[in-house]
């Protein structure tokens, strides 16, 4: 295995990883649609990895600040996204007795 | 930390998100499948945190990005969740693009080039699949939140030649993408960056009205596969695994709604429906056809004598903020015994599910709240149908009538109801421009004005 290019390992864990959301996802109750996409825009803010990692090096110059404008953006929808979330859910708590 | 280190604790927070996503199978264990996905974030973000130098940088930017979120969060309507949707797709596309070009700057700092070498060739094709998916879904969602929120005209936009200038856009956008391929500089790559920019904004122009909602869709999706796009390009599984469950998740419910409006996908890609111009076939058949109507105090006495009602809410229900007076009405009902349900179709709101929301809100018990194919089989032995806000979803004519436009859409079956009353505002048409059987059949009666209105109505001549 250690010839193999980081592409095919990145894409084994690409096509895996979408048999599970395939899966998953199909067993989403229709009546939490809406909060899904809530959740899932949180959960696309995982982009923020990426943006810390362009924010990462010592030296700061046009990348790093990119970088930071991109945590920034990323953190919106990671923060937004987790709290409307929440906020719905719990709209369907409060019935649930 | 080692790389083995960040590896490991980015797979428990892979796994906490799968976790997060199986939460929402039941309302039950939502809330707590939310929290994984918290503390999934939590642990992605903190591991990260340890690779990176500007720490207190980085902190504020969070600190600045994650008070904004928040406070939008707490303040928005729930009938603006199509429109925050979209706006949150555009911050992940627009995120996407500032890190592919952060990397291009600097790829020795990400590892994907050797110091005064270009960047690898294989991550030159994931640098450019990145960038451009990124770019479309950032334009894109700009001007579906647009649409959504009314500072754009909701109608599609066509010119003449329209799929053959997006064609020429996407093939030269490729020929560039070759040509950083060949020659990784600047240049293609901001030529590459704006045409896809240019090509989201008018991917979604064409698309409008009823269509919406798979819009929202599909730009979710995209915004899912834009990140994995920059896990590929940093090598990082992390990103890799978080987008690809969010671009499955948002194919699957573009699937979903497409099918709930019997619509081909590439259908509406291309675009072009749903936007009133068809108004004008209403009834072509030269006969003045009659309707029944009625005063909310009738709809009062038939509902008070029912044994079981439905109601059909459509987004007119929310537009004219009713929900609470029809969940007030329903409770009257049932302290009557009377048993009332609702029924939802899947394109009801705005976005999938929206109507649920909506209804949730208003503190609607989820237990009466009942999925298209749950509910069609028993109108037949429903009393009174109450129509409410809604048009195309109940009519007929997508079961009966093979030159319907809208033939072969599933529907709810209203009309097989013992009675059905309407409330609508006019006789005008719904989204797809088409007449309604339904208002014109022996057993319904019309109840004209604001639903908000009629409902306080009925309310009030429940009382008596």
């Amino acid at each position: 295995m250690s010839g193999v290019d980081p592409f095919i390992l990145n894409l084994t864990v690409f096509v895996l990883a979408i048999f599970v959301g395939y899966h998953v996802v199909w067993n989403v109750t229709p009546a939490l649609h809406t909060p899904l996409m809530a959740v899932t825009n949180a959960v696309s803010g995982i982009i923020i990895v990426g943006a810390m990692l362009a924010a990462g090096p010592k030296q700061l110059d046009v990348g790093t600040v990119l970088g930071l404008v991109a945590v920034a953006l990323a953190a919106v929808n990671v923060f937004g996204g987790f709290m409307v979330t929440q906020r719905m859910l719990e709209m369907f708590k409060k019935k649930g007795k | 930390m080692s790389a083995n280190s960040v590896a490991l604790a980015y797979l428990v927070a892979a796994i906490l998100f799968i976790l997060t996503l199986k939460g929402l199978s039941s309302p039950l264990t939502a809330r707590r499948g939310n929290m994984f996905g918290m503390v999934g974030m939590a642990i992605a973000v903190l591991t990260t945190l340890t690779l990176t130098h500007n720490v207190v940088y980085i902190l504020i930017a969070i600190a600045a990005g994650g008070s904004i979120g928040a406070l939008v969060a707490r303040r928005i309507q729930m009938t603006q969740m199509p429109e925050l949707v979209a706006a949150m797709h555009s911050l992940v596309g627009l995120a996407a693009v500032l890190i592919a070009m952060s990397a291009f700057n600097n790829p020795v700092a990400y590892g994907i080039a050797l110091p005064g070498e270009l960047l690898h060739a294989s991550n030159r094709i994931e640098l450019f699949i990145g960038t451009f998916v990124g770019a479309i879904t950032f334009t894109g969602s700009i001007i579906a939140f647009g649409k959504l929120s009314g500072k754009l005209s909701g109608r599609p936009l066509r010119f003449p030649g329209q799929h053959w200038v997006n064609l020429g856009l996407g093939i030269a956008m490729v020929g560039f993408g070759i040509a950083f391929f060949l020659h990784p500089s600047w240049t293609p790559f901001l030529i590459m960056t704006a045409i896809a920019l240019l090509l989201g904004v008018l991917l979604i122009v064409p698309i409008g009205g009823a269509d919406m909602p798979v819009v929202v869709s599909m730009l979710n999706s995209y915004s899912g596969w834009a990140a994995a796009g920059i896990g590929f390009t940093l090598n990082n599984n992390m990103l890799i695994i978080a987008g690809s469950l969010v671009g499955s998740s948002g194919a699957i419910l573009s699937y979903i709604m497409c099918k709930a409006m019997n619509r081909a996908f590439l259908n509406v890609i291309l675009g072009g429906f749903g936007g009133g111009e068809g108004a004008a076939a209403a009834s072509d058949d030269g006969v003045q056809k009659t309707y029944r109507s009625g005063s909310a105090d009738d709809a009062a006495f038939l509902m008070g004598n029912a044994d079981s009602v439905i109601i059909v809410p459509g987004y007119g229900l929310a537009v004219a903020r009713a929900q609470h007076a029809i969940n007030e009405m329903s409770k009257m009902l049932t302290d009557k015994g009377i048993k009332v349900r609702y029924a939802i179709h899947p394109v009801a709101g705005r976005m999938p599910g929206h109507m649920n929301v909506l209804l949730a809100e208003a503190e609607v018990p989820y237990d009466q709240v009942v999925e298209m194919d749950e509910i069609n089989n028993e109108f037949a032995d429903t009393d009174v149908v109450l129509v409410i806000g809604a048009n195309d979803v109940v009519n007929p004519a997508a079961k009966s009538d093979p030159n319907s436009p809208i033939y072969g859409m599933p529907i709810l079956e209203a009309h097989k109801a013992r009675t059905v009353l309407v409330v609508k505002r006019s006789m005008a048409t719904g989204y797809a421009g088409l007449d309604n059987d339904l208002f014109y059949m022996d057993k319904t009666m019309m109840i004209f004005g604001d639903a908000k209105k009629v409902v306080e109505d009925v309310i009030k001549a429940l009382q008596h």
